[in-house]
């Protein structure tokens, strides 16, 4: 029963990956481009999580942590970035 | 009892499944950037959310030990989504809207995107 959930989990946060692309080659400004690689930040998040139970291994905590940590500090900066033009001023 | 958590699990993962899902999709359907930002903050937030909670019960309950290692993630998550939130609205203000477009404030000073901070008298320092 676990196997079948986490099939179509997978599938539901593939897809979800699939409308983050589509999003980020077709945006109107630069604001849903930088919310479309969020979004594809905790998508990516979820597929390792999901990879690590199918596994049965806990390294990818790791790594998720890894990503969640960067993908934060990463939308900040662009963030400072579209309002001062600046990062680290 | 192994079959009720493996229900729990499945339930915890079909619905962050459903919920990721929702969030992406929103982002693609939702109409302009100020309703956009709603759907991945919330609903993508909740879903990896389930998925993280369905991961510690599942090693909890199938594992070799209990751990707090998904916690962590989830907590940070939950923190982090609504400061991008507010970061990407102040940055779309900040490019995509005019002054006098935006509703009045209220208050002596208007929007912190357009306006600088007033000049602190001596006696407020």
């Amino acid at each position: 029963m676990i196997s079948f959930a986490l099939t179509f989990s997978f599938v539901c946060f593939g897809l979800g990956l699939l409308f983050n692309l589509y999003r980020i080659a077709i945006a109107p400004g630069i604001a849903d481009r930088v919310l479309a690689l969020d979004t594809m930040v905790i998508n990516a998040i979820a597929l390792l999580i999901l990879y690590g139970i199918r596994e049965g291994t806990a390294v990818y905590f790791e790594a998720s942590l890894l990503f969640a940590m960067f993908g934060f500090i990463s939308t900040v900066a662009y963030c400072k970035f579209m309002l001062r033009g600046d990062i680290i001023e | 009892m192994p079959v009720i958590l493996e229900i729990l699990i499945s339930l915890l993962l079909v619905s962050g499944g459903i919920f990721g899902l929702v969030g992406s999709f929103g982002l693609v359907k939702l109409p302009d950037t100020m309703t956009r930002l709603h759907a991945p903050t919330k609903a993508s937030t909740l879903g990896v959310g389930g998925v993280l909670i369905a991961s510690m019960i599942h090693f909890a309950a199938f594992g070799r030990e209990f751990s707090f290692h998904e916690l962590i993630i989830t907590l940070f998550l939950f923190l982090t989504a609504p400061i991008t939130a507010h970061f990407l609205a102040k940055a779309t203000i900040h490019r995509d809207f005019r002054p006098k477009d935006l509703p009045a404030t209220g208050r002596p000073v208007g929007w912190a995107c357009f306006e600088t901070q007033p000049k602190k008298t001596p006696a407020e320092k």
